[in-house]
């Protein structure tokens, strides 16, 4: 009886979003009186970043800074439709929809600022900083908080944009069977080290290295954290999350979440994470969806980690010592 | 059931409600005060998003009754900010990305800050023991660990 060590690794591709029926998402761009820009979707932050990613999407196209964007995501029922928060698809959907609203809304207040300025439209340009001014002429310039005054109490316009960004339906070829479930597919790699208790069959977790690519990191700091989190959610599916009882009878099992396992902070992998970027010919800026997608590598890495120890394999997760042994038990009996 | 008085002091203020026989502490800060900086996780004393500090000790709101805190000093993440001005503790969570959804924050919060009282200078070991009652969701702990650090370096280099 002995500590074993293996190492695994394995490779994903990961589709970001998927088009069953039809995968839609809207946005809708307007100013204030005071020349901020508000973006109302029903694609929901519930932690993953959305307002923010969307704020300097909106703040980009528009050309003004990003705190100069509200995200509203009040209300699912009254907002514009979103398909919903899944998939790794809010960043590319909601971010290409939120990038034609954007887009009209900015054509609007330019058309506003040529007005004021005497100008041709097509002769202005934003600086980023919240001013609209003349192409090589930056003396001549307007503030967008003025435009807006103008827009709402002189000029009698909307500075505001539709977005609607569709994947449309794919149907399968009736030879082949051939679809295109998705437009942009994620990559990652995982390697990862474990021993292995062949007396217990506990497994622990020495290292995680990762390689993820993602298109273009829009938010790199807020990248990094899904990743580092996506990471450890993967280890927990790969050893320790079921809603299934660990033994066979159901009196057994887990009746609410206390009993749904989960590592702690003490039971942390040393974790490495590598971002490569590759922008993606469809995505917004050239982002893909990191979201989901980074909880997935590690669950094969580990169970070909478990195999390269002790020589088992485990096709039914989590990985629980109970398997690994009866496994063994097999393997022993030839 | 019967209702009954309990007053307390809530982060520095004096707090008297009707709850009745049986309240949580949680639910009372909740539904009563109105302080919603302690988050209802389980309900059952294992996920400590509820957690408060109570007479300096670290306690779970949803197992604390709210009619034995009567006279008790109690402080919560609500009251943190001093003059709108964050406390180390909130900068570091902010500066090392160490909320996502955020709903463990504030537990987490006052599990270190419960550490950090005790222990100006700590280990990771210790970091990682005074969260070990603290389940977070989405950040895989370990920014939330280098954010406890991190605080405790900056209150070492304002002390200094
Ligand atoms: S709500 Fe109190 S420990 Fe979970
Ligand atoms: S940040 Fe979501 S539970 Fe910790």
């Amino acid at each position: 009886m002995a500590i074993r060590r293996g190492r695994g690794i394995a490779a994903i591709n990961y589709p970001t979003g998927m088009n069953l029926g039809g995968d839609p998402t809207q946005a809708l761009v307007h100013s204030t009186p005071t020349g901020n820009f508000m973006v109302t979707l029903s694609s929901v932050d519930l932690g993953q970043g959305m307002k923010q990613i969307m704020a300097q999407i909106c703040a980009e196209t528009i050309g003004v800074p990003t705190d100069r964007v509200v995200i509203d995501t009040a209300d699912t029922d009254t907002g514009p439709h979103c398909m919903g928060t899944f998939a790794s698809r809010g960043t590319h959907r909601a971010g290409n929809a939120v990038i034609q609203a954007a887009k009209e809304a900015r054509q609007v207040m330019l058309e506003v600022a040529a007005e004021e300025l005497e100008v041709n439209a097509s002769d202005l340009e934003t600086d980023g900083q919240g001013n609209i001014q003349v192409k090589g002429a930056p003396q001549k310039s307007i503030s967008i908080f003025d435009v807006a005054l103008s827009a709402h109490f002189k000029r009698g316009r909307s500075i505001s944009g539709r977005g609607m960004f569709l994947i449309p339906r794919s149907y399968p070829e009736k030879e082949t069977g051939a679809m295109k479930p998705s437009t942009c597919y994620a990559h990652a790699c995982t390697v990862a080290e474990v021993e292995v208790d062949d007396e217990t069959g506990e497994v622990t977790v020495l290292t995680v290295k990762n390689v993820f690519e993602i298109g273009r990191a829009l938010n790199p700091k807020m990248v990094e954290q899904q990743l580092v989190g996506g990471s450890w959610m993967g280890i927990s599916h790969a050893l320790s999350e079921t809603t299934e009882p660990y033994y066979p009878n159901r009196d057994h099992g887990g009746t609410d979440f206390n009993q749904y396992l989960m590592p702690g902070p003490g039971d942390l992998a040393e974790t490495e994470i590598i971002v490569l970027e590759r922008p993606s010919a469809d995505g917004p800026f050239g982002a893909k969806g990191p979201g989901e997608m980074c909880a997935n590598p590690q669950i094969p890495a580990v169970a070909n980690a478990v195999f390269d120890a002790v020589g088992v394999r485990i096709d039914t997760l989590p990985i629980t010592p109970e398997r690994i042994l009866r496994a063994l038990k097999a393997q022993a009996a030839g | 059931m019967a209702k009954v008085p309990v007053q307390f002091t809530l982060n520095g203020s004096e707090k008297a409600e009707f709850v009745e026989s049986g309240t949580t502490l949680l639910n009372a800060l909740r539904d009563k005060i109105g302080d919603t900086s302690p988050k209802g996780g389980c309900h059952q004393g294992t996920c400590g998003a509820c957690s408060v500090i109570i007479d300096g000790e670290l306690r779970l709101s949803c197992l604390t009754l709210a009619e034995t805190c009567g006279g008790a000093d109690i402080r919560t993440t609500a009251g943190l900010a001093e003059g709108g001005v964050l406390h180390p503790l909130q900068r570091a969570f902010l500066d090392a990305f160490a909320t996502q959804c955020g709903f463990c924050t504030p537990g987490m919060i006052m599990a270190a800050k419960v550490l950090l009282d005790r222990t100006p200078n700590p280990s990771r070991e210790d970091v990682v023991e005074a969260l070990s009652g603290n389940i977070c969701r989405c950040t895989g702990y370990e920014p939330i660990i280098q954010a406890v650090l991190l605080a405790a370096r900056a209150n070492s280099q304002n002390a200094a």
